[in-house]
């Protein structure tokens, strides 16, 4: 994903919640959406999304609301175990 | 807002299809055809090419380790690190087999798995072999206890510097078993799913091998030599059943993976059915959970909460794999309480004398429903896969074994205190 970003690893967004984050993310990185959320539009089973620390499944998913100074990680879920 | 990307396949090295120079090993593919996806790589095989040099009589006529099979694990060159871990025993186990109310069954023994007596040696072993090849000079692990000490252990034979990052709340056998050759442990405050995370997030930024991150490819696939073993050990043959504790539901899906390839390269009957169980602690059980309800879509454990602390992994990233290998065998998936765990841990002891650790016991106790409830029916064949040492989680036990009788170098305090024994056991 950094080499859509450019290599940054930490980049701003807005957005009322995490799905607008995504579009708003997608408008400035094109394709990152696609990276992130199936054809349906769900994040990918094995895209992790916190919000805070937070896993965005154990909130609301993409409707997990967010506020500025808020902090979102992505990260892959393919390790471990 | 910020936007964090936490190092994923991108910088990792694994993502480049690596085809080896001898034509025979494999290269990383993704697993499904969707490769923006995130999904976990697959070492790939060229069949033909190994089914051309690799026969019965030249694994027979290897060194018993797991690289007696090295054809079908994801190394460039030979082995350099863990030459001699695996080919563990496979014991017939009778006493239990009556205990459980099953025709025959077989423990495959990796409690006393070289160096750190558990499976997970097999899996280091060929994570720190390819961390060679690749360059690294400083591996790493997150870890739940057993990983660590692999890691700790083979890193150290190796020469390399390494780094386990564990939950600071495991039992103190298993991170003593990592703190005494040398290795750096961070306990982290949080459960293994945060530990996970941070090692993703580590592993990109200073560009050490950790094993179960950027080398997990690799890593995964010596799970595959448990089941190569079981099945040259039963005399080139599947079981029926076979058992397999799940914490991500990697091993199940590799013990899949190895009788399938043994049958796709003619080294068994291609058309002897088996089937898969999976096992899981009911204060931990994602994987099951969404095999009962009929799904794949695992839904994470937030809080684990169980004795089986190998197996508390709330974030399984496997559990789609392991969900669509037991369904694809006929398999079933099961879970148990703590106090069934220490039941498993006792029946298992008594009647073979294996003592396993906490993951063990789970699989006996989901062992012993499955067969009660006739998913392994009783006149079949089923094989338990052991896969850790319960020196390691002595802390599960305590106190629930009973304690020694003290008595003073007297034998008169010995034979009154067995007098009764004696008397019942003439009786008898």
């Amino acid at each position: 994903m950094r080499k859509m970003t450019n290599d940054q690893e930490l980049v701003q967004a807005a957005g009322a919640n995490v799905g607008e984050l995504i579009d708003d993310l997608d408008k400035t990185y094109p394709g990152m959406k696609e990276r992130l959320c199936d054809d349906n539009g769900n994040v990918r089973r094995f895209v992790n999304i916190f919000v805070n620390d937070e896993d965005i499944r154990f909130l609301e998913d993409k409707a997990t609301a967010v506020k500025p100074g808020d902090e979102i990680s992505i990260v892959p879920a393919i390790a471990g175990g | 807002m910020a936007v964090a990307f936490s190092p994923g396949p991108d910088p990792c090295p694994f993502i480049l299809p690596h085809f080896p120079p001898r034509g025979l090993g494999p290269f990383l593919a993704p697993r499904r055809e969707d490769a923006l996806d995130f999904g976990p790589l697959e070492a790939a095989y060229d069949y033909d090419a190994i089914r051309a040099v690799l026969t019965r009589d030249v694994i027979e006529g290897r060194e018993e380790s797991m690289w007696r099979y090295r054809e079908l694990l994801p190394i460039d060159g030979e082995p350099t690190v863990g030459t001699q871990v695996g080919f563990t025993p496979l014991v017939k186990a009778d006493r239990l087999a009556k205990r459980l109310g099953i025709r025959e069954l077989y423990i495959k023994n990796d409690t006393v798995n070289y160096p750190t007596l558990s499976f997970k040696d097999r899996v280091v072993s060929v994570a720190l072999s390819r961390a060679k090849e690749m360059g690294f000079k400083v591996v790493a692990c997150a870890s739940t206890g057993n990983l660590a000490n692999s890691v700790a252990a083979n890193a150290a034979s190796a020469g390399l510097k390494s780094y386990v990052l564990i939950p600071a709340d495991l039992e103190q056998g298993k991170v003593l078993g990592s703190l005494v050759y040398g290795t750096n442990v961070i306990g982290i405050h949080g459960a293994y799913d945060q530990v996970n995370r941070l090692c993703s997030e580590i592993a990109g930024k200073y560009g050490w091998g950790f094993v179960n991150v950027n080398l997990r490819p690799y890593y995964a696939e010596g799970s595959k030599s448990m089941g190569f073993e079981i099945a040259e050990q039963l005399g080139w043959k599947l079981p029926r059943h076979t058992v397999v504790p799940m914490a991500s539901g990697s091993l199940l899906t590799k013990i899949s993976k190895a009788y399938t390839e043994f049958q796709t390269l003619g080294l068994l009957d291609a058309n002897q059915p088996f089937t898969i169980h999976g096992a899981q602690a009911a204060g931990c059980a994602p994987i099951t959970a969404a095999f009962k309800r009929g799904t794949d879509i695992v839904k994470p454990v937030q809080k684990p909460e169980t004795i089986a602390k190998s197996l508390a992994i709330g974030t399984p990233a496997d559990g789609y794999y392991a969900i669509h290998a037991m369904r694809e065998t006929g398999g079933a998936a099961e879970d148990c309480t703590d106090e069934e765990i220490v039941e498993g841990i006792r029946l298992l002891a008594e009647s073979e004398g294996i003592f396993a650790e906490t993951a063990g016991g789970v699989t006996v106790a989901c062992a012993r429903k499955l067969i009660a409830t006739g998913k392994i029916p009783a006149n079949e064949t089923a094989v338990l896969c052991i896969t850790g040492n319960g020196l390691k989680t002595q802390e599960a036990i305590i106190g629930k074994c009973g304690e020694p009788r003290l008595i003073k170098p007297s034998l008169r305090e010995f034979e009154e205190l067995i007098a009764g024994e004696v008397a019942a056991d003439a009786a008898a």
